[in-house]
């Protein structure tokens, strides 16, 4: 197979490679340089300036105000979806009945329907549904609050997104709201691939739902929610929370900086301030952030892999 | 769930015997709680959507007055004049032109990429692979604020082209990966064979390896697909001319000029409209597009 390898692979690789280097890995090494200039992004002068850019990112408040929010949609996001999930995908896979000459674990009746209905949002756009959430908050004639005026809690009203101290956990709701069927049939998946006479076992040993699921389920899972876990936080650190907290929220970003993210924060100085160098100095905490998440979650949970 | 030693006993000896009335009826409380809890999110995930679809027939006036109610009766204009006046009709065949170029760009770029890396041995492979796959826990942001002027200086900037260019850029590393792992599960003698009789390494790709990969660029091209079809951040930032606007920022770009418009009732009519098409296609290829979706995070 030598005949006229190298001018194939030169000749395959070329075109991909090619746009691959000039319009993803260019412009990161670009990006990089320039959060050591003055560069603005309106004009093409721009000189070096050493560090000054980092100095002013440390006296940044809202840049500390970014950091946090993304940091929580890092971890509490995927933390709340994920437990949901899982209680969800345990419940159609192995909370069924125990019925008579039935096999040993089954679904609950109706578990295709679920996992169908469960993934509906999973194939919107985030930007839709984002849409869709604003008018739901809107506080005067938003369906939550007429539902909330409706059922007779006409005392509760609250502003949703224009509440400085709820703004962010609405954004996350919805972020929830429609990723959870992801994982509930991801994990759904792996529950099938656990060999029957595990739980049947667990059984014979007189072990509970509850104790089936720390002890058997999870452990056998762990490698999925762990994978699941760094996929949806790379996700929520970039396009996710920029979508949702761009399109719902005021300011964008507000009420008073409530809601801002890193990814908002970036997107901001470039196009809105002119600052495309300072812009890209918080891009480049945002990939030091994304890479660490990353780090930190493989590290955490590596544990003996089990095999089955 | 307590146990007590006799139960255990009495299951061990006989596998086969009717629970303890205790433990089943206990069993039947938690089954109506199960049940009960994946109703409940069923109806909130099915809820908003419903909402939205109601809400497409009412008009203005009721939609703030009354959300809950009813529409008093089916106003279909509102469809007609998203679909003409709100521009619908030019955003969808924006999507369209990106989306199906990007897909096909995508597939074919990628397929390439990743059977090279997973056939051949060469000086680099591994360097290029990882190259490739780094670009997926990389924040995109990043990278955006200097493409924007990489893309400018091409001559790109608000033209669909250059927005399928980028597009196929940002779903290489995802796709590399998936398919570099499927070409390598795929048998060699088949390959070999073509290539004893005469094939050149190009055909043989083309004739035999393609339609072999096929169950993968199935996974792989709905994954992109959705992707693609969803993407938000990437037109926002490169794609700003209105005329050339894509259905997530036209409708996001709607919603703003609402504001002082007030046709709220045909920005209704829009979202449904961009919603349905992708749902039904999720409910008639359900197996395929859940297959081609968990593929990323289940490798």
């Amino acid at each position: 197979m030598q005949h006229g390898k190298y001018r194939f692979i030169v000749g395959f690789l070329a075109l991909p490679l090619g746009l691959y280097a000039l319009f993803v890995v260019w412009p990161f090494v670009q990006s990089i340089y320039y959060s050591f200039t003055d560069w603005t992004g309106l004009s093409p002068e721009f000189k070096m300036v050493g560090l000054d850019n980092y100095r002013r990112m440390i006296h940044d408040d809202i840049f500390w105000k970014s950091l946090q929010h993304s940091l929580m949609f890092a971890v509490v996001l995927p933390l709340v979806t994920i437990s949901l999930a899982l209680f969800f995908a345990f419940m159609i896979n192995v909370g069924g009945r125990r019925r008579r000459g039935g096999p040993v674990v089954s679904g609950v009746r109706g578990s295709s329907f679920y996992k169908i209905v469960y993934f509906f949002p999973q194939v919107l756009s985030i930007a839709i549904v984002s849409l869709l959430f604003a008018f739901a908050y809107n506080p005067d004639s938003g369906a939550i609050n007429s539902l909330l005026r409706g059922i007779g809690l006409d005392g509760l009203q609250p502003l949703w997104l224009g509440d400085p101290s709820l703004a962010l956990w609405c954004v996350m709701a919805v972020l929830v709201w429609s990723t959870v069927g992801f994982f509930v049939v991801l994990f759904s998946a792996g529950m099938a691939s656990i060999p029957t006479d595990l739980y049947e076992a667990a059984l014979l040993d007189g072990a509970g739902r509850a104790t089936t699921f720390f002890r058997l389920t999870l452990p056998l899972l762990w490698d999925t929610v762990q994978s699941g876990w760094v996929y949806m936080g790379i996700l929520a650190l970039g396009a996710e929370s920029f979508a949702v907290v761009q399109i719902m929220t005021t300011g964008p970003g507000g009420p008073d900086y409530s809601t801002t993210v890193l990814v908002l924060y970036v997107y901001q100085k470039a196009f809105r301030d002119g600052q495309a160098a300072y812009a890209t100095t918080i891009g480049v905490a945002l990939l030091v952030v994304t890479l660490a998440f990353a780090a930190v979650v493989m590290r955490l949970g590596r544990r003996e892999r089990l095999e089955y | 769930m307590t146990t007590t030693e006799s139960d255990v006993t009495v299951t061990k000896v006989e596998p086969a015997a009717p629970e303890p009335p205790r433990a089943k009826r206990e069993g039947g409380v938690l089954n109506a709680f199960s049940h009960g809890i994946l109703i409940i999110w069923a109806v909130m995930v099915v809820t908003p959507l419903l909402w939205a679809v109601m809400t497409s027939f009412k008009d203005d006036r009721s939609i703030f007055s009354s959300p809950w109610a009813l529409p008093d009766k089916l106003h279909f204009d509102n469809w007609s004049r998203a679909w003409t006046q709100a521009n619908m009709s030019d955003y969808f065949l924006n999507t369209i032109l990106v989306v199906g170029g990007s897909l096909i760009g995508t597939l074919v770029l990628g397929s390439m990429a990743a059977y090279v890396l997973a056939r051949f041995d060469f000086p680099g492979n591994r360097f290029i692979y990882y190259l490739f796959i780094g670009g997926m826990s990389f924040p995109i942001m990043l990278a955006l604020v200097p493409l924007f002027y990489v893309v400018n200086n091409m001559g790109l900037l608000n033209t669909i082209h250059g927005l399928i260019l980028v597009y196929i850029a940002y779903s290489l590393p995802f796709t590399v990966f998936f398919l570099t792992a499927f070409f390598r599960t795929l048998p060699t003698s088949v390959a070999e064979a073509a290539f004893v009789d005469g094939a050149s390494h190009t055909r043989t790709f083309f004739q035999i390896m393609l339609p072999m990969a096929k169950p993968g660029l199935i996974s792989v091209g709905i994954f992109n697909f959705l992707g693609q079809w969803n993407q938000y951040m990437l037109p926002t930032v490169l794609n700003t001319d209105p005329d050339k606007h894509v259905l997530t920022q036209g409708l996001v770009q709607l919603a703003v000029s609402q504001g002082y418009k007030g046709d709220w009732s045909g920005l209704f009519a829009g979202l449904v409209m961009a919603m349905l098409p992708v749902l039904a296609a999720y409910i008639v290829f359900q197996r395929q597009v859940v297959a081609g979706l968990t593929a990323g995070a289940l490798k």
